[in-house]
């Protein structure tokens, strides 16, 4: 592993550089990825309304680097269409939350594409959003968004076959999974968790792809298994210590991808632990948690020795107020929580 | 309008209006014949809006189209036989039987699906005109929409995004003034050719029920297109004999005066009588062109009854692909 430390973003805007030097047809297009369009004089400082691509217009020109006008709509689109026509487009749609201004794209249009063509035509389109909004160990509790700009959202993407779903958890996996969509002849939702932006990790400098549809195995053990889904894997890593003090060894999985979904890395750590808690930050009702608790439920029950379990935020809207807004997500503390009471349900 | 057309031209205007008018027509025959048409929405009526501007189009340009597009894609060349193949539901259809009425495609001819969730595509368009810049091309994509789309959010914004980047986009309004049964009066405010001039592009109103109108119109936009002068919005302005959809009872919400008096300004009807008038072709020259169509429709017809379905077990074939990028570098 390399000793070079990037943040989670940077490891993102490296991957997008690398793959844009690698492949002309690679472009980005959002709104405020540039910030200032049209105003030259601003454009190597300010990197888009959240400085994520910083000066990633002064090396590829305003032609790959494109500022968005509000228009979900179109510009995801566009990019069904540019994707078609032969181009790799990445469509930065700011927030999760304003994904109902573009659903049809995202569900309807791009995910039929190679289906409905019977493999006429490829869709290499990444639409690249953020979620979640909540406690975060190590950062401020709450983020006080509120209702239309803190929302976690991935299940409601990860239900539609041809849409592949990733959610990167670490600097380096988040720099594979890019390069891994860029590259991929599908459209991928490339979801990055907006309170692991500054997380650093050790992030090699050569391109490389961590693969699409794959979970990994973040840590072993023999007493129970933690399924982490993005930002959760790093709640599933502290709730781990501290079950380890009581005696209690965790395996975990991070899940990384949501669809198509790696059931195998899962049940092969069910098989070895007999015990499951889904650590999942979406709503429950519907859920990519659930789902992966009914599968295993189905067809590992055999060698269940608890109920198969999920911790997940609470069912409610976010609410604005931190006092009430730390409330709502899982928690470490929530976890060891959870996994006491399966192990007194047996 | 003098006619400067040549003869190779006008025979492809009146052959390809007349193979979407038999392909209806034909589609219709079989449904009453008791093939299990899943839906379909024909384009009788309004073919020399496709066959106007398609005769300004090449093979590497795009199109965008609607739910009823069987027009748009055979102007555009796709082959017909395919295109009932998939109609049936049969392996050699043009999207494998994935597809069917409502989605024929053609990645080699550009034709980037009939789309019935109305306006979606001209977003689609948008972005095949922002590929086409950014491999310095000199292809055009056309976006066909109806009345009905023109209410729509993706209206506006792809008009503006198109608009914006300076893409090379035709936007086709075939305003055939109906939304299923709803009357373009009562749903869209105003006047649809004003619209345009909003932009800051260039828009012209054309009777779609002409082919020079709309070849003249379209040829102007195309021609912008490709020399980097941006967008373009044509409104033609036409009608569908039939209803909405196969099973539609038009006769329902449209007056019969209505529907006389589109029919006598029958698009291939006026071509016909303008081009013998003129001389520029004979009776006899049109009736082989008839002839040969009849042929082609039979053709169409064994080889789509005699075709094989899918197999069950492809059914999950090409929800997610098998190569990369990654593969191929």
């Amino acid at each position: 592993m390399s000793d070079r430390l990037l943040s989670y973003n940077e490891a993102i805007d490296e991957a997008i550089r690398q793959e844009m030097s690698r492949d002309s047809s690679v472009f980005i297009m959002g709104e405020d990825i540039v910030g200032a369009a049209g105003r030259p004089e601003f454009w190597e400082d300010l990197g888009g309304a959240y400085g994520k691509n910083r000066g990633l217009i002064m090396d590829f020109g305003p032609e790959r680097v494109i500022d968005m006008p509000v228009s979900e709509m179109a510009f995801s689109g566009a990019g069904v269409g540019a994707a078609m026509a032969g181009a790799r487009p990445i469509v930065d749609i700011m927030f999760i939350d304003l994904i109902g201004c573009c659903f049809d794209q995202l569900v309807n249009q791009a995910p039929k594409i190679r289906y409905m063509t019977g493999g006429g035509y490829d869709c290499p389109v990444v639409f690249k959003t953020s979620y979640g909004g909540r406690a975060i160990p190590g950062l401020p509790k709450g983020g006080g968004a509120g209702v239309h700009h803190s929302q976690t959202m991935y299940s409601v993407v990860a239900h539609f076959p041809g849409l592949k779903v990733v959610t990167p958890s670490t600097p380096y996996n988040a720099k594979g999974l890019m390069i891994a969509a860029i590259r991929d002849n599908d459209p991928v939702m490339f979801l990055t968790h907006r309170f692991l932006g500054s997380i650093g990790g050790h992030v090699p400098e050569e391109d490389y792809t961590v693969p699409i549809g794959k979970a990994e195995v973040v840590r072993e053990g023999e007493d129970l298994t933690l399924v982490g889904i993005g930002g959760t894997t790093s709640l599933c890593l502290e709730a781990a210590e501290s079950l380890a003090a009581d005696g209690l060894e965790a395996e975990i999985v991070d899940l990384l991808t949501l669809n198509p979904l790696d059931e195998e890395t899962v049940y092969a750590s069910v098989e070895k632990t007999h015990r499951l808690v889904v650590v999942d930050e979406d709503t429950p009702v519907a859920s990519i948690g659930r789902d992966l608790a009914a599968r295993v439920a189905q067809n590992r029950f055999g060698y269940l020795d608890s109920p198969v379990t999920t911790v997940h935020s609470a069912d409610t809207p976010v609410p604005y107020s931190a006092a009430l807004e730390e409330h709502l997500p899982p928690t470490a503390e929530k976890i060891v929580t959870a996994v006491n009471e399966m192990l007194v349900a047996v | 309008m003098a006619i400067d057309i040549d003869r190779d031209k006008l025979t492809w205007m009146y052959r390809t209006m007349r193979l979407i008018r038999r392909f209806e027509e034909k589609y219709l025959e079989l449904l009453n014949s008791g093939v299990p048409f899943g839906t379909g929405h024909l384009y009788i009526g309004q073919e020399a809006v496709a066959t106007g501007v398609s005769a300004h189009l090449r093979d590497s340009d795009y199109i965008g189209s609607n739910h009823r597009g069987h027009g748009h894609c055979l102007a555009k060349g796709v082959d017909p036989i395919a295109m009932m193949a998939e109609c049936y539901g049969r392996l050699t259809g043009t999207n494998r039987g994935r597809g069917g009425s409502m989605h024929i495609t053609d990645a080699r001819l550009g034709v980037l699906g009939v789309n019935p969730i109305i306006g979606q595509s001209m977003a689609h368009a948008v972005g095949a005109g922002m590929a086409i810049n950014l491999r310095k091309g000199d292809d055009v994509a056309v976006s066909y929409f109806g009345d009905s789309a023109v209410g729509c959010g993706v209206f506006n914004e792809s008009i503006n995004l198109a608009t914006m980047m300076n893409a090379p986009v035709v936007f086709v309004c075939e305003n055939n003034q109906y939304a299923v049964t709803t009357p373009v009066e009562y749903a869209i405010a105003g006047n649809i050719i004003v619209r345009p001039a909003a932009y800051g592009i260039p828009g012209v109103k054309v009777d779609g029920m002409n082919v020079f109108e709309v070849y003249e119109a379209a040829g102007e936009a195309v021609e912008r297109a490709r020399g980097g002068g941006g967008p373009s919005f044509i409104e033609a302005v036409t009608y569908r004999y039939e209803g909405h959809w196969i099973k539609d009872d038009h006769t329902k919400y449209r007056r019969k005066a209505e529907v006389d008096e589109f029919r006598a300004r029958d698009p291939i009807a006026a071509l016909k009588k303008r081009v013998v008038a003129d001389k520029d072709l004979t009776e006899k020259d049109l009736a082989d062109v008839d002839a040969e169509i009849e042929t082609l429709m039979d053709e169409m017809v064994k080889f789509s009854e005699e075709s094989a379905n899918p197999e069950a077990a492809e059914l999950y074939e090409y929800v997610f692909s098998e190569s990369t990028a990654g593969d191929l570098a």
